[in-house]
């Protein structure tokens, strides 16, 4: 035990691991909000809903199939990719030519519509999850406890984040979605079905939120609420770190969770609005974001 | 939304008349109305088509969308039911100081806002809102979850009481008709037209010459000032302030009252507050419905509707409303 600036070890590295897996869930959502931005051109409002919806989908999941952690932590993202997908092909393939604005805003109704479904049928207090029973207890490492669940949580998380950045930026598939980004017209003469892959993209951001939300629900409530608080301080997130660079948007995810943390110990009453301060400084010094090319 | 505005300009002449006609309409509904129909209730839809068409302004003629007028809205509501149950102030007071506090935000947020463009500027709005959220539900002033209650309605000048509810009604009917005479006023002003072209073309109208950025910040200020009076006369209604009001479901509600009304239409917003004000007294009962109607209007209007109903009604008539 010993103290660093004052405060214990055991309080400074204990915030710095909690900063560090909501900084997990950051970077995992903006990732996919900037992954469906590039393609869509839309910000996906429903985000949130839909990282609720993929905790949700590990409740139900446990208690009406019994199937486990494991299980959930793939079936659930599939099985919110299909839903993505639906919702793409049923909603968002009308709003192609129209303005941004009007993409927000039917994602903002989705959100509304998933979000009181859930409160209508599980209320608005938290359903508990328990960590899987190989993820309990944890290590001391000597000058702090780190349970078992979060650091899989966090090497989970960077290790989906950096899958996502290499399959975009390194792989031949990859390629073609960043051309398709571009310049769709382009890339469609070239014979590849641009339509289809908008699609799955935005069903893969889906998925993504999906498994945000799995990995969420042992350390979070499962609630209907999770979502839609988490989502704003997402958008934040997106704002500071601009939407043009993967790489960005993963990092800027981290960053923050680890300084949203930082904060939690020197200044406990600032420490939910730090995301939204840093959002106000970059605005005024670097309007176009920390990695973000001029919009 | 940039469709609607093209028209505004073909159809100068006889606009005029049926805008005019409209709004002598509205004013005589809203007169007589309130021997037939609840006051509170109709005072309440009047705060919201304020509301509403201060948004408006903002998202239907300069393009902008602000997903946190709840912020101004909700300051708004804040202090003035502060200023005139702490501080002792007369009502109109009270309103001046909680539509300068909206105004004081505005310039704030509008500042930070303008320096991105497009869904950027919709999230930071959102953002900024959600702070200050945070900032009222932990403030002492506010009251946290309890709110701001029993706010005084005071006497108006010194003479009207206005714990009578006509008196109440008659003090709200005139402020907002003259609020909504002055937007009407404003979009049709050469400044009006610089935020159309802003609209149609920002690009373009910078190379005419015009500095955007402080036009943009001025419609901001504007919007976000309007929605502060209407912040504050909702807080004298209801005789309180609370977490309902500054929350960002505060800010959707009101960018559904105007898309279901009609984005860029001069009546849309007032008949939008009206629907989704009555859908809310009437569906109170069924909880958490609410928010899953709201849901599903938005997507309904957003992929069948985008005209909204009075832009609708204008479009099969001809005429702009």
């Amino acid at each position: 035990m010993f103290e660093i600036f004052g405060i214990p070890s055991q309080a400074l590295f204990g915030q710095l691991l909690l900063g560090l897996i909501n900084g997990s869930f950051y970077a995992l959502l903006s990732l996919g909000l900037a992954v469906i931005f590039g393609m869509l051109n839309i910000i996906n409002f429903s985000h949130g809903a839909q990282y609720m919806m993929g905790a949700f989908a590990a409740y139900l999941l446990l208690q009406y199939l019994g199937l486990n952690y494991w299980f959930a932590l793939v079936i659930a993202p599939l099985l919110l990719g299909v839903f993505g997908v639906v919702i793409e092909r049923l909603l968002l393939v009308h709003l192609r030519k129209l303005d941004p604005l009007y993409g927000l805003l039917l994602t903002f109704g989705l959100a509304l519509v998933i979000e009181g479904l859930f409160r209508n049928y599980y209320g608005s207090s938290g359903l508990p999850y328990q960590v899987p029973d190989a993820l309990r207890g944890g290590q001391n490492l000597g000058f702090m406890f780190l349970p078992n669940y979060r650091a899989w949580v966090i090497g989970f998380s960077v290790l989906v984040c950096f899958s996502t950045w290499f399959a975009i930026e390194r792989t031949r598939l990859g390629s073609y979605l960043r051309a398709a980004t571009e310049n769709p017209a382009l890339v469609r003469a070239f014979g590849i079905n641009v339509p289809r892959m908008i699609t799955l993209t935005y069903g893969f951001g889906v998925g993504l939120a999906a498994l945000a939300g799995v990995m969420a629900a042992p350390i979070y409530n499962v609630s209907p609420q999770m979502g839609s608080d988490l989502i704003i301080v997402v958008f934040a997130v997106v704002v500071i770190g601009g939407m043009g660079s993967i790489m960005g948007a993963i990092l800027t995810g981290f960053l923050l969770g680890v300084v949203e943390g930082l904060t939690k110990v020197f200044f406990p009453e600032a420490s939910n609005t730090v995301i939204f301060a840093i959002m106000v400084v970059v605005l005024l010094f670097r309007p176009a974001g920390l990695f973000g090319r001029a919009a | 939304m940039t469709s609607a505005g093209r028209k505004a300009t073909s159809h100068r002449r006889d606009s005029g008349l049926s805008l005019g006609l409209a709004f002598a309409i509205t004013a005589v509904f809203f007169a007589v109305a309130p021997f037939a129909i609840y006051p509170v209730f109709l005072m309440q839809v009047l705060c919201f088509a304020l509301f509403a068409c201060a948004f408006n302004l903002l998202i239907g003629y300069v393009g902008l969308v602000s997903f946190g007028h709840a912020l101004y809205f909700g300051w708004a509501s804040y202090l003035a039911a502060h200023a005139a149950k702490s501080w002792a102030l007369p009502p109109e007071l009270a309103i001046v100081v909680g539509t300068a506090t909206a105004a004081v935000l505005g310039i704030v947020a509008g500042f930070l806002a303008i320096r991105r463009q497009g869904i950027y500027f919709a999230m930071i709005t959102l953002a900024l809102a959600q702070m200050m959220y945070l900032v009222a539900l932990r403030a002492k002033f506010t009251g946290g979850e309890d709110g701001i209650q029993a706010v005084p309605r005071g006497r108006l000048l010194g003479l009207f009481p206005l714990s009578n509810e006509m008196t109440m009604y008659v003090f709200v009917f005139v402020v907002v008709l003259a609020a909504l005479a002055l937007i009407y006023r404003i979009i049709n002003s050469p400044f009006g037209e610089v935020l159309k072209a802003i609209r149609e073309n920002e690009q373009r109208t910078i190379s005419l010459g015009y500095k955007t950025e402080r036009y943009k910040l001025a419609a901001f200020v504007l919007s976000a000032t309007l929605a502060g009076l209407a912040g504050s006369l909702k807080a004298l209604v209801f005789q309180l302030a609370s977490l309902t009001d500054v929350h960002w479901n505060m800010s959707g509600e009101v960018v559904l009252m105007t898309l279901l009304g009609g984005l860029g239409t001069v009546f849309g917003p007032v008949a939008g507050a009206f629907a989704v004000v009555a859908m809310e007294n009437y569906l109170a009962a069924f909880g958490q419905w609410v928010l899953v109607i709201q849901g599903a209007v938005f997507v309904i209007c957003v992929l069948l509707f985008r005209r909204g109903m009075v832009g609708e009604l204008g479009h099969r008539l001809g005429v702009q409303l």
